[in-house]
Parts: C-alpha cells; structure tokens; sequence
C-alpha cells in the first residue's frame, strides 16, 4: 500500500463531506457495517483516489446520502428489459434499494432472502460479521471510498441446500435531473450446496452525468454455485466503476459475464479468491466500444488452494476512438499445486485510431500447474471476408457476421436461454449500430 | 451459341511481378473446361480475378461476363450474377456455423432475383436435398465454416455450396486434389449433375483422372502467365504421359 502525501481537492472533498455526514451514516447502519465504514474512511485518505481517474470524479457531482423520491412507472422497467425471462426483479434507485416493488426484505420460495442491504444488515448481524467487508480489500482507494460511504443495495441470501433456478434480476437506475454520484454496496452470500444466478441491468435513466463507485462481495459456501450476468448499457455521460470481490470455498462454482454494450468509461474490476480445494471459476467478459468511449477489465484470480480451476475469455470490438485496457493477474500460490488457470483475451480493432493495452500477468510459485493465456489484438480476417463475399454475402454484412461469431463466444456461455437470446439480439442490433443506450427500456430518455 | 465469359489479353500483376501475360479464353453456356498447368503458373491467380479478389493488380485486358464488363461487379454482385469459385484452399470462419453462412448467402441470392427469404423449413429441406447430393456428413452444417474440417471435407464443401447456390458459371480451383477415389466420384457425380445446358464449368486440376468423370470439351495449358496450349481431352492424356518438360520445350521453341 502506497500512502499519499499531498491530499487533492476532489479527495478533500469526500473527507470533509464524511466527517459532516458520519453520525447519520453511523445512526442509519448496523455495527458491522460501521467498523468497515472506519477502515473505508482510514484507508481512503491513505490511499486517494488513483491520480489518471481523479478527472473523472471533477465534475461536481451531487451525492444522495438517502434516496430521494424519483417518479417512473414501474411497469416500464419491467418491460424494459427480456419480455420472455421469467424472474424475480428488485430495483436500486440512485444507489437505494426501492421498496415500491414489495417489503426492503423479501423471502423467495426455498427460503431464500433477497433485498436492501441496509435493512439486512440490522436483521442478520451474524451474516454481516462473518462477511460484510471479509472480501473486498481496500487495495483500491474506490473501494475504500465505498466502505466508508456505503449506505445501502442488494443483499441475497441463499441458504444452504436451496436450489433456485429463477433468475434475480437486479436493476440499476441512476435518474437524476443533476449530476450525480452514485455508491452502492451488495452483498451476496451462497450457503453450503446452494445454487442462484442474478442478472445486474445498469441503466441511466436521464441524458445527465453519473458516476457510479459500487463494490459487490460474493461468497460461495462448499458446494455451492453462483451466476453472476452484467449487462452495463450506459450512455456516454456515465461513468462506472464496478468492484467485484468474490470468494469461494471448496467445490463451489461460479460463473460471471461482463457485457458491455455502451458506458462513457468504464471500469470493472473482478477478484476472485479460490479459497477451498477444487473450486471453479469462469470469468467471461465482452466490451464493445466506440466513439470516445473508455473500456477497462481488470482481472485477478488467487489460486490459494490446490486443485482449483479458473478460465477467463475476454473479447473485445473496439471502434472509431475507443480505447481499452484488459490487465488478466492470475496469483498461483506456492502449495496451489494441480492448479489449472486460463486466460484469453481478444480484440478486434476497426479503425487505426481505437486502442487497446492488454496485460497478462502470471504470477505461479507452484510447480505442478497447468496455466495459459494468450492475447490477440487484429482486424477482421481479409481472407473470410472475401470467402463471405465470393458467396454474395454483402461486405457490410460480413463483416457483421464476423463481428457477431467473435462476440457470441463470449455471450454463449450465459446459462439462462432467455437472456442469451436476448443479449444475442442487443449485440446484434449494437454492432449493427442500431442500439441506443437506452433502446431495451420502454422509457425513453432523449 | 452464347458466350458466357470471355477474357482478352488480361494482365495482372502482383507487387510489380507480371503473373498473367496475356490471358485470353473464351466459355461458352454449356460447355466444360480444363485448364491445366505447373505450379505457379497463375491459375489460381486467374480465377480470383474473375470471382473479384483483389491480390492482384490488372494491368490490362477485359474479361465480359455474359456481356457485362466484370470489373464494374464487386464479389458479392459477381456471385450473386451466377459465378462461383471454388477454393482452392476453402477458409475456415470459426463461429460462423454453415447453416447460418448458407442461409445468408442463399437468402442474398434470392434477393436479387426478387424472391422472398425461404422458410426455415423449405431451407432445411434444400439443405438435405443438396447435402445428399454431394453426400456431406450432416453434421458438418452444424459445426463452424470448414473450422476443423479434414482436407477432403472441405472439398466436398465446396460443391455442397455451388449446389446450393447453383451457379451458372462454376470455376473449380483444384477440387479434386486431396480428395480420395471415392470422393472424387462424388465430386463429379455433383458437378455433373448440376450441369444445364445453360451453364459452364471451369476446372482447374493437375491430375487427368478427374477428367475421366468431368468429361471437357476443351483443355488449356496455363504456363507461366500464358495460355501457351488449347485442344480437346485427349490433350489432357498427352500432358499426362509427356510432362510439362513437353510444353516447356514447346514453347521455348525446342
Ligand atoms: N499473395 C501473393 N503475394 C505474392 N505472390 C503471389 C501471391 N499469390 C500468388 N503469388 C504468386 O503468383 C504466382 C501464381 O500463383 P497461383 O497461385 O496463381 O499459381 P497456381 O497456378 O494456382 O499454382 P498451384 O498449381 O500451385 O496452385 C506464383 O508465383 C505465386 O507465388
Ligand atoms: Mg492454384
């Protein structure tokens, strides 16, 4: 850890905004959450914000320290996204769990307990002492920034045993007529043979700018399984950055797919601990990006355990001035032996201008490993064009083809038929150039 | 009798090095043609030419397809005009699986003659028609264009899609090559099949023996740039027996 010396304005900001705000903040949540909230605060003047990324936080956001009433029609976000999928949907509003939906806590059929966090973390002190913070380090200044700010999204219980195949479907709205800053913190725990998957939607609801910083803690009990799908369709005035901390213990799997259709920047970082003998872990991600847009996926997977396996594929179509950034660290501790880990990342850039920087970074101290990763950058192939052609498919056409074959190996990996079909349909229509950010909402934000 | 493609005195270059020197060759509807000749003499190079791949560079010459000047035509127009290439070297679209492919291309074809997209089952059910034509292994449609395909599979590949796409000029790079005994009778047996008399096939191949199936009625010699030989069949026995050293010879004037 890196401590800082000079203390930037924007970082002053956030301190001062903490000090006045700390006793309601404290007043409003349960101790565990509190005890994380001194180390956030601690670890954030220790550490800042990353000096590239201070820019973007220069904007004077507002930030909501509590949910403030906002007006949309319910049914319209229900609509808004896969009229075939059949699952449950709970929705945060600029950061806060939005109870027009039912109860801040709700309990699904196998018992399983979805809803506000902050309203869990009253109910189920014991959970949030084993967990809530146990995952996500303050490596990362944001993080830190989270924990100390962190108020209120998703909590998901699944109890041991539950098997529950119905997707949840968390959807994100930012919607303000200002621009805002948006924090908000989930927690997930994954209890002994349990099986769940959640679909996470972001959307932003008004042409404003947003920032979102959120940090999500998924824990994987033995034996458990967890989907995790992101599906981020911003607009270019949003900025995000997504923590995702995830640990799993032995036998347990779990699977994630980033989409990333449209956003301003965006960062999304993936940690995941294999903290018990034979866990698996697929991590999947795909960026199309164009304009001046900004793309990071920053992996990091610890083999702390043997025999553990992990695969990574991100695929990337970067266009006009896009940039992007894929940095894949895989961590193979010394007694890890019998790990098998896996990496890939590949792109695909359409103009001489769009850019992209990828960074494998393998760090193995076991002997007896099975690892690979491998990077591509390039055009579409000249050769299967023109085979495509030769067959009088159309170059435009062909190319959209090609386009659409590169990204579906990454969308074919999402379990749940109808919202593969649905994300096929998105990427199609995106690569087509034909998706707004806002297109899969029935309200419209322009 | 009408021409269907004709070629006049066709340059073309590749990076400054002249590959045709003068091509000029004439197809009628209904007829079959060979063009043999050594390696690098630049029959592949002709045949992309005239299915619209831009390697190399023309430097002069025309070449008319059923009277229109070729080069106004890109190769998606020219295929969709009725000429089709097969490969010598067939490319693999990993992703792109052959029924997507197929029905793209099939429905751009029908486009262009003004007919609607076939249903997904009148598509499935030329799909077989054709698959058991040319005999393909049905799963092969399921999986990725030519991804993973053996040698000879990708060769029968070819003819599945000029059977689907029934062209009405047929230029055959080497289809025959790799291909075992009864494969290449399949092969044959395709091409012969799909034969009208309103349509022509171009055969390029080294071996006399597919030209025991795929009876031509005129076949060339392509040597270094150059048509510098053209007669019936039995030109093809007598290049099997003498060699090209004969044609060398020939054409240095020994
Ligand atoms: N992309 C290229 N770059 C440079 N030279 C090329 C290229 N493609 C072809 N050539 C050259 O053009 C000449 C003709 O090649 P072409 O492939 O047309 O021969 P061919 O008659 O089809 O030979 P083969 O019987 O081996 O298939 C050769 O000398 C070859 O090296
Ligand atoms: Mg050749």
């Amino acid at each position: 850890m890196q401590n800082k010396t000079v203390i930037s304005d924007i970082e002053r900001e956030f301190i001062d905004l903490y000090k006045e705000n700390r006793s309601m903040f404290e007043a409003k949540a349960s101790a565990p959450v509190n005890m994380v909230r001194k180390s956030g605060i601690r670890d954030f003047e220790k550490l800042g914000i990353p000096t590239p990324l201070q820019p973007l936080f220069r904007n004077g956001y507002r930030k909501y320290l509590e949910p403030r009433k906002v007006e949309f029609d319910l049914a319209s976000v229900f609509q808004c996204d896969i009229p075939t999928l059949d699952a449950h949907l709970v929705l945060l509003v600029n950061g806060f769990f939005d109870k027009k939906n039912g109860n801040s806590l709700k309990e699904l059929p196998s018992g399983i307990i979805i809803g506000s966090l902050a309203s869990a973390s009253h109910k189920f002190p014991g959970l949030f002492e084993k967990h809530y913070g146990k995952y996500a380090s303050h490596k990362d200044g944001l993080v830190a920034l989270n924990s100390a700010f962190a108020q209120d999204g998703i909590f998901l219980y699944v109890p041991e045993g539950s098997v529950y195949k119905k997707p949840i479907q968390i959807v994100n709205l930012v919607m303000a007529k200002e621009d805002i800053m948006v924090q908000h913190r989930n927690l997930i725990i994954v209890e002994k043979n349990a099986e769940a998957g959640v679909i996470i939607c972001d959307h932003a609801m008004t042409p404003n700018k947003f920032l979102t910083n959120s940090v999500t803690e998924i824990y994987t009990a033995e034996n458990a399984s967890f989907d995790y799908v992101k599906v981020q369709n911003e607009h270019n005035n949003a900025v995000q950055f997504s923590h995702i901390f995830v640990n799993q213990e032995a036998n347990s799997s779990m699977t994630s797919n980033i989409m990333t259709l449209h956003g301003g920047v965006v960062r999304n970082n993936v940690n995941v601990l294999l903290n018990g003998e034979g866990a698996e872990n697929n991590s999947y991600g795909l960026y199309l990006v164009d304009r001046e847009q900004h793309v990071d996926n920053y992996t990091y997977i610890d083999h702390a355990k043997p025999n553990c396996f992990s695969n990574q594929l991100y695929k990337g179509v970067l266009d006009d001035s896009a940039t992007g950034a894929f940095n894949g660290r895989i961590l193979v501790r010394k007694d890890s032996q019998k790990t098998h880990a896996y990496q890939a990342n590949n792109n695909i850039l359409l103009t001489d201008d769009a850019k992209i920087y990828t960074k494998p970074q393998l760090e193995i101290y076991a002997d007896d490993v099975k690892c690979s990763h491998g990077a591509t950058v390039g055009q579409l192939d000249e050769e299967a064009l023109f085979y495509m052609r030769a067959r009088g498919i159309p170059e435009k056409e062909a190319r959209l083809i090609m386009m659409f074959a590169f990204a579906h190996e990454v969308i074919g990996n999402v379990k749940v038929e109808a919202l593969l079909k649905r994300i096929d349909e998105l990427v199609e229509k995106r690569l087509k150039g034909e998706l707004s950010p806002c297109d899969n909402c029935a309200m419209k934000c322009y | 009798m009408k021409s269907m493609l004709s070629i006049k005195d066709l340059r073309a270059s590749i990076e400054d090095k002249e590959i045709l020197k003068g091509i000029t060759l004439e197809v009628n509807e209904g007829e079959v043609h060979a063009i043999m000749g050594p390696n690098g003499s630049g029959k592949s190079t002709l045949a992309s030419l005239v299915a619209g791949k831009e390697l190399a560079d023309v430097t002069g010459g025309s070449i008319t397809y059923l009277g229109k000047n070729l080069f106004d035509l890109n190769p998606e127009e020219r295929s969709k005009a009725g000429i089709f290439l097969g490969f010598q070297y067939p490319i693999e679209i990993p992703g792109v699986t052959m029924v997507n492919f197929l029905k793209a291309a099939l429905n751009e074809h029908r486009k262009h003659k003004g007919l609607e997209p076939l249903s997904a089952k009148d598509f499935l059910k030329l799909l077989r028609e054709k698959k058991d034509l040319v005999e393909i292994d049905s799963k092969l449609t399921n999986r990725s264009v030519n991804a993973g395909f053996s040698g000879g599979e990708k060769k029968k590949n070819e003819i599945f899609q000029m059977a689907m796409l029934e062209p009405k000029l047929a230029i055959l790079d080497e289809t025959d090559s790799g291909l075992d005994i009864d494969a290449l009778k399949i092969v044959a047996n395709g091409v012969n099949k799909l034969k009208r008399k309103d349509n022509a096939t171009i055969v390029i191949t080294h071996y006399q023996r597919l030209l025991d199936y795929i009876i031509p009625d005129y076949v060339h010699v392509l040597f270094d740039g150059r048509i510098v030989k053209s007669g019936g069949k039995e030109l093809a026995l007598e290049l099997e027996k003498k060699g090209y050293e004969w044609i060398k010879n020939q054409v240095n004037g020994n």
